[in-house]
């Protein structure tokens, strides 16, 4: 019998980045209120449908689990998630996790996968669209004692190994790993779909679990502003750039550039 | 003064001028001591005395590069017992922040990552959402494990060298246990252009190349810049990923960003904005590329960037 999977795949809400983000209030976080899945996600449920679907989908008995943390806006991302063809969600959510830091988010994100427990696989996408530090995945997969193996943009899985290939600036190459293992994939990967009609419909009859700090066993002073490793002690908005000389090409722009370069010892 | 690490990932037969960034920040720090992974030449022992470094560590594995991460992180945290490190600085790149990471949670350290400097008292400083604001962050945890970016500050060696004492590190078995093996890797043909992230001026084209890169790469070598391109560029297949300035490719801070047929929305902007000075070309005029651009024109790459190319060439004679 082919193998089935159960793939957890992280899913966050995120600030629109096509509009203006600030920083505000106690610890200077931005404002979710009008947050969408993080674009740069989809590409991890993508790659997750496609394995699954490789061994016959959800009626075969493979599992895609969208889990998101974060307060009630989160919810979104989940259901966008199952739109998209996740067999179930998770929403992790509590007052407590307001805050909280790459360490304090994988501390709670593996007791979460614990709960859910028997996962073959953890997929996120290459960096979260927001915090940009893309310290998650690498700390999760410590948290968790497993093999990480990030921004793979191309991933195989067979006999409980998986195969995935990174490119970097000066080389490419090939890495195995045993499974269970977290993987985040790059925006090469795949071509994440659309939610269709049918899955829009389809999505209203799945279920999404809400788990609390207390569900997964998590003491909220580990999490949060009070039990982050961090603190941000000042945030400046940096002045605007604003528009400088701009000219229009009268045969001559090309010179004028490189006048521009002179006078701001730039050559 | 409390101890500082810092992490040199196979420093080859010279120190980069990033890894001598990281001895420098950290001599400000307190007493610094160095865990080499990889081959360690007398060339580079010595450069690592003249910066004053007190003790020097090598792992007893030298497989350490066939794995991703986990083990470097593992003896990483080991070296930092041995040191009595209060601070451990790394280098900014993908794999220095992963490295970073897991270190952080073998250590209950908090980790900073984009750092541009770090105050006495261990105040790091970084820009975050893209460049649109400066934060301060700090570490709450008696060890703080900080990335530092390229082209941060001027190397400068000690004020009198040091003879550092060399010892071995055991690395912890389960760090391997638990880490991707590498089974293949292929080498890029170099370009010979300077690094994208740490260049000094970036020559960047967008749709408006239209599969002609020709004139952007002639510019850039005029001026000796890396190349960049903007997602438009990339997706088309008109030029390799690895050059993706944006969101979803490299933030480069240059002296010197020069815009292309690239009209400038925030997915390229978020990755260039903090440039020093910022060139646009472009033929439409409504591009938002011109709002952030401090000399633009508006016209033909193609006229425009050919003409340029040629002058410099003169001027440079």
């Amino acid at each position: 019998m082919e193998e089935t999977l159960k793939i957890i795949v992280l899913v966050k809400h995120v600030p629109d980045a096509q509009f203006d983000r600030h920083l505000s209030g106690e610890g200077y976080t931005t404002d979710r209120d009008e947050s969408i899945l993080s674009e740069l996600d989809e590409y991890a449920l993508e790659a997750a449908l496609q394995l699954a679907e490789a061994r016959g989908g959800a009626k075969a008995g493979n599992q895609v689990i969208a889990l998101s943390m974060g307060p009630s806006g989160a919810v979104n991302a989940v259901k966008k998630s199952l739109q998209m063809g996740a067999t179930e969600g998770v929403h992790l959510t509590d007052a407590a996790l307001a805050g909280s830091d790459a360490a304090a988010t994988s501390l709670a994100l593996a007791a979460a996968i614990r709960h859910i427990g028997a996962v073959d696989l953890v997929l996120t996408g290459m960096a979260s669209t927001d915090g940009e530090t893309s310290l998650v995945p690498a700390q999760l997969a410590e948290r968790l004692g497993l093999p990480q193996v990030t921004f793979a943009s191309s991933l195989t899985v067979d006999g409980g190994r998986l195969t995935a290939r990174r490119d970097a600036d000066t080389f490419s190459e090939t890495v195995e790993a045993s499974l269970p293992a977290v993987v985040s994939v790059t925006d090469q990967i795949n071509e994440p779909r659309y939610p269709n009609f049918k899955g829009i419909i389809a999505a209203k009859r799945k279920s999404i679990s809400t788990l609390s700090l207390a569900d997964i066993g998590v003491d909220p002073a580990h999490v949060g502003h009070a039990g982050s490793w961090t603190t941000v002690t000042s945030a400046a908005e940096r002045p605007p750039r604003t528009a400088g000389t701009i000219i229009t090409d009268e045969g001559d722009a090309g010179i004028k550039l490189v006048d521009f370069l002179a006078a701001q010892k730039l050559l | 003064m409390a101890n500082v690490l810092v992490f040199i990932d196979n420093p080859g037969d010279a120190l980069k001028k990033g890894s001598l960034e990281l001895l420098t920040v950290a001599r400000g720090l307190g007493e610094t001591a160095v865990a080499v992974n990889g081959t360690l030449t007398g060339g580079v022992s010595a450069t690592l005395a003249e910066y004053g470094v007190s003790a020097i560590f090598q792992p007893s594995a030298a497989d350490l590069d066939d794995y991703l991460v986990a083990p470097k992180a593992a003896y990483l945290a080991a070296a930092a017992g041995a040191a009595g490190a209060g601070t451990v600085l790394l280098d900014n790149s993908p794999e220095g922040k992963e490295i970073a990471a897991r270190l952080g949670i073998r250590l209950n350290a908090g980790v900073i990552t984009d750092v541009v400097a770090v105050d006495a008292d261990g105040t790091a400083h970084k820009s975050v959402l893209a460049g649109s604001y400066t934060t301060a962050a700090k570490a709450t945890t008696p060890i703080s494990v900080l990335t530092l970016k390229a082209n941060s500050v001027t190397p400068e060696p000690a004020p009198a060298a040091t003879a550092p004492q060399t010892s071995t590190i055991d690395v912890p078995a389960e760090g391997i246990a638990a880490a991707a093996r590498i089974t293949s890797r292929e080498q890029k043909v170099a370009s010979g252009r300077p690094d994208l992230t740490d260049a000094r001026i970036v020559v960047a084209g967008g749709r408006g190349v239209d599969g002609d890169f020709g004139p952007v790469e002639q510019l850039a070598d005029a001026l000796g810049a890396a190349v960049g391109a903007s997602r438009a560029a990339t997706d088309a297949g008109w030029i390799s990923h690895d050059a993706q300035v944006g969101q979803t490719g490299k933030t480069v801070s240059p002296q010197l960003y020069i815009s292309a047929g690239i009209s400038g929305a925030i997915q390229q902007k978020a990755g260039m904005q903090t440039a020093k000075v910022i060139v646009a070309v472009n033929k439409d005029a409504e591009s938002p590329v011109f709002e952030i651009a401090d000399f633009g024109i508006i016209g033909d790459l193609f006229d425009v960037l050919p003409q340029a190319t040629e002058e410099i060439k003169k001027r440079k004679g």
